[in-house]
């Protein structure tokens, strides 16, 4: 065809419509590097899966503020609520996810209400509820399995929180348990199984230095809010760790699809790289690559190299201005998508049965249901 | 104070240094802390602002704190150790010395230089303390690695001056720079007083100073514009100093405005076009030419479209009345000389 894809080694196609409108299809998951556009994919996969009548929901993490409202999302308030304005005879339900709210939820479903308040008042876990990178993960996690096990809804739309790598939600809930697990966790609850004596007394030379270098390091009064927060949440613990390990075992069922969102941009086709080896490392089912915001050029017949020459010569000439300043343009789009090749090829080679969807760049943002309908056409219409 | 105007007053000597201070707009500043949301090349821009500020012989530190490497990557060296080393030297003298912090060092560091227990922080480390810090209280991870950052802008050398001119902060993204910055507040919730807290106010103490300036990355579409005024809001109510907006990866238009207001509204006449083409020898046929104008016209309307609605989101940052700055896209991506080319633009532009 043109000379952009011609340099493209050939890939498989991701065919999105094929994937959701497989009745076998129950999840689908959005992950990716921050940026490239991972939500308003989530959001317009969901929309044409119910218009082509799946009963679905989108579970969107962060999203942005004009994308929420477009599907009619006005308050982050941990319930699907209906779209409206969808055609045929699906439908469609969005959430935003409250990860305090969650957090707060599992630990009411597992303690006994006086272990419960000691949780949720504790000042560690509301610092771990509201704000730790990982629990945003770790509560997605969650809700997916929430979501899954309410029967509600034929497919599941996921879009992942915006981690630093794209990675972190898949070792996220492992480390909160690792973490609960740990020496440290065992050593800060010693003083309480030992029958309330003092701090450490019991233990070791090497515990002695260690918890003397974390009352000073923290102070004391932080280290006993630590002892009480960790040995209530020890007891809720084992729930916590059934649930992630089921919420694990969901993402590597058959009926998930893994998309790997990115953009023809060096850092999130890296990202897309490693994210599709660890899939392939947990045994998760990947359905593709979405490459999002590609610019192509309608004129991609005449190379960049050619529109330069030509318009230096109109320039030298002093003839028509106004076509050398168009192929000036011209050549500039015709580098862009050059480079955007470039970017991509490392991934293309690395994983040459990966199937590829690419979606153009669009001028706007998706401001309503008519933008996001657009996208989910983009995606669909791979040739 | 220790700003650059501080050194003018110096003796013969130190007037060596002082002769290369300019007027720019953050003069003062020691601590650029530079965010952005994801894709708009924060660390690109956090990396040619450091080349910039080191320009005519001074010594940048740039630090990254979110393990990424992106520092290497930009200057295309090895993966960097948590150590300040010197990676780049800057036009006209001057060298930039980078730091990717590990916060696990970052606490060995710290337990070092306050207690003097390298050793029982090595114990700590084995205990998995750093995947406490990281996991339960991440505003103490944040405390650490502000606290290195600060620690080398404070540092001063054996004759009493700051050892660096200026630090480049690559912070977290815009939607949790604010968070990362207010340290203090971070860890008051869990520690009200004790070591951490000191350890937070005396971070603070930099962060909040008119020494520091929080740079915003962006580019001209929609939601980096959003995510960028919405940030700028949340430094306000933080009370942490915001600095200028760095517009990154901007395309001249080459196509005069009436050309653009003509192919906005789809009246642009690819006659002419046709015409230039086979002038300029690019058709083999009448009927070649004319499909190659359309499809250029096709171009022009996007452009024209794009170019309309850029319009609009500078007059957006426009009103957060913070200094602007404009970097060009660069065709073949960012290299080592893309970099320079960049750091050029800053300091041309005033803001280094």
């Amino acid at each position: 065809m043109n000379e952009r894809s011609g340099r493209l080694r050939a890939v498989p196609v991701l065919d999105l419509d094929a994937i959701i409108d497989d009745p076998d299809t129950r999840i689908v998951v959005c992950c990716g590097s921050g940026g490239v556009g991972k939500t308003t994919t989530a959001a317009a996969l969901g929309l044409r899966a119910a218009e082509r009548g799946r009963s679905a929901v989108v579970l969107t993490v962060d999203p942005a503020r004009r994308l929420a409202q477009s599907m009619g999302l006005t308050e982050l308030d941990n319930t699907p609520r209906p779209v409206a304005g969808v055609k045929g005879e699906g439908k469609l339900h969005a959430m935003m996810l409250d990860m305090k709210r969650t957090f707060d939820e599992i630990i009411e479903a597992h303690a006994d209400p006086e272990r419960a308040r000691q949780i949720l008042t504790n000042p560690f876990y509301q610092s771990l509820s509201s704000s730790f990178s990982g629990t945003q993960e770790y509560m997605a996690m969650e809700k997916l399995g929430q979501l899954r096990r309410s029967g509600d809804w034929d497919l599941i739309i996921v879009d992942t929180p915006p981690s630093r790598s794209a990675l972190d939600f898949l070792d996220a809930p492992e480390r909160l348990g690792r973490f609960l697990d740990g020496r440290l966790i065992r050593l800060l609850m010693a003083p309480a199984k030992a029958g309330g004596r003092s701090a450490f007394k019991l233990l070791n030379a090497g515990f002695g230095i260690v918890a003397g270098a974390l009352t000073k390091l923290l102070g004391a009064q932080v280290l006993k809010d630590l002892q009480m927060f960790v040995s209530a949440l020890d007891a809720v613990f084992g729930g916590f760790r059934a649930r992630a390990e089921q919420t694990y075992k969901l993402l590597q069922a058959p009926g998930t699809a893994f998309v790997v969102v990115a953009a023809p941009e060096r850092d999130a086709m890296r990202e897309a790289s490693y994210f599709v080896e660890r899939l392939a490392e947990e045994r998760m089912p990947l359905a593709g690559l979405v490459v999002n915001r590609v610019h192509r050029a309608p004129a991609a017949v005449l190379s960049a190299a050619r529109s330069t020459a030509a318009a230096e010569d109109l320039e030298t000439r002093g003839e028509h201005d106004l076509t050398a300043a168009v192929l000036r343009l011209h050549a500039g789009r015709m580098q862009l998508a050059a480079r955007e090749d470039r970017e991509q090829e490392h991934f293309l080679s690395a994983h040459p049965t990966v199937p590829v969807a690419r979606v153009p760049a669009m001028s706007q943002d998706v401001h309503d249901l008519a933008g996001l309908r657009k996208v989910g056409e983009l995606l669909a219409a791979q040739s | 104070m220790g700003g650059r105007s501080g050194r003018i007053g110096e003796g013969p000597l130190g007037s060596l240094r002082s002769v290369r201070a300019r007027d720019t707009d953050w003069d003062g500043v020691r601590l650029h802390v530079v965010t952005g949301k994801g894709g708009t090349g924060k660390t690109t821009v956090a990396a040619a602002l450091a080349l910039a500020l080191a320009s005519g012989g001074r010594r940048v530190l740039l630090v990254e704190v979110e393990g990424r490497q992106g520092i290497a990557q930009v200057f295309d060296l090895p993966p960097l150790p948590y150590e300040e080393r010197k990676i780049a030297v800057a036009p006209g003298g001057g060298d930039v010395h980078a730091l990717a912090i590990d916060p696990e060092e970052a606490m060995l560091d710290y337990l070092e230089m306050f207690y003097g227990m390298r050793r029982a922080g090595k114990a700590l480390t084995k205990m998995g303390v750093v995947d406490f810090a990281t996991t339960i209280a991440p505003g103490f991870r944040d405390v650490l690695v502000t606290g290195k950052t600060t620690e080398a802008v404070r540092r001063k050398g054996k004759d009493g001056r700051r050892v660096y001119d200026a630090v480049v902060l690559d912070a977290p993204p815009t939607g949790r720079v604010a968070r990362f910055l207010n340290v203090t507040n971070e860890v008051a919730g869990l520690a009200r007083v004790g070591p951490i807290k000191n350890h937070a106010d005396l971070v603070n103490g930099v962060v909040a100073s008119p020494e520091t300036a929080v740079h915003f990355v962006t580019l001209l579409e929609e939601m980096p514009v959003q995510e960028t005024l919405d940030g700028l809001g949340e430094l306000r109510e933080t009370g942490l100093p915001p600095g200028g907006i760095f517009t990154n990866m901007v395309r001249k238009s080459l196509l005069p405005a009436s050309v653009l207001d003509a192919a906005a509204k789809g009246r642009f006449d690819p006659g002419e076009l046709a015409l230039g083409l086979k002038a300029a020898g690019l058709a083999e046929g009448g009927a070649n030419a004319a499909a190659v104008a359309e499809a250029l016209a096709e171009e022009i309307a996007e452009h024209a479209h794009r170019t309309k609605l850029e319009r609009r989101e500078r007059r957006s940052l426009d009103t957060s009345g913070r200094p602007r700055y404009e970097l060009p896209l660069l065709a073949d991506g960012v290299d080592l000389a893309g970099l320079y080319e960049l750091a050029e633009s800053i300091h041309a532009q005033g803001a280094a």
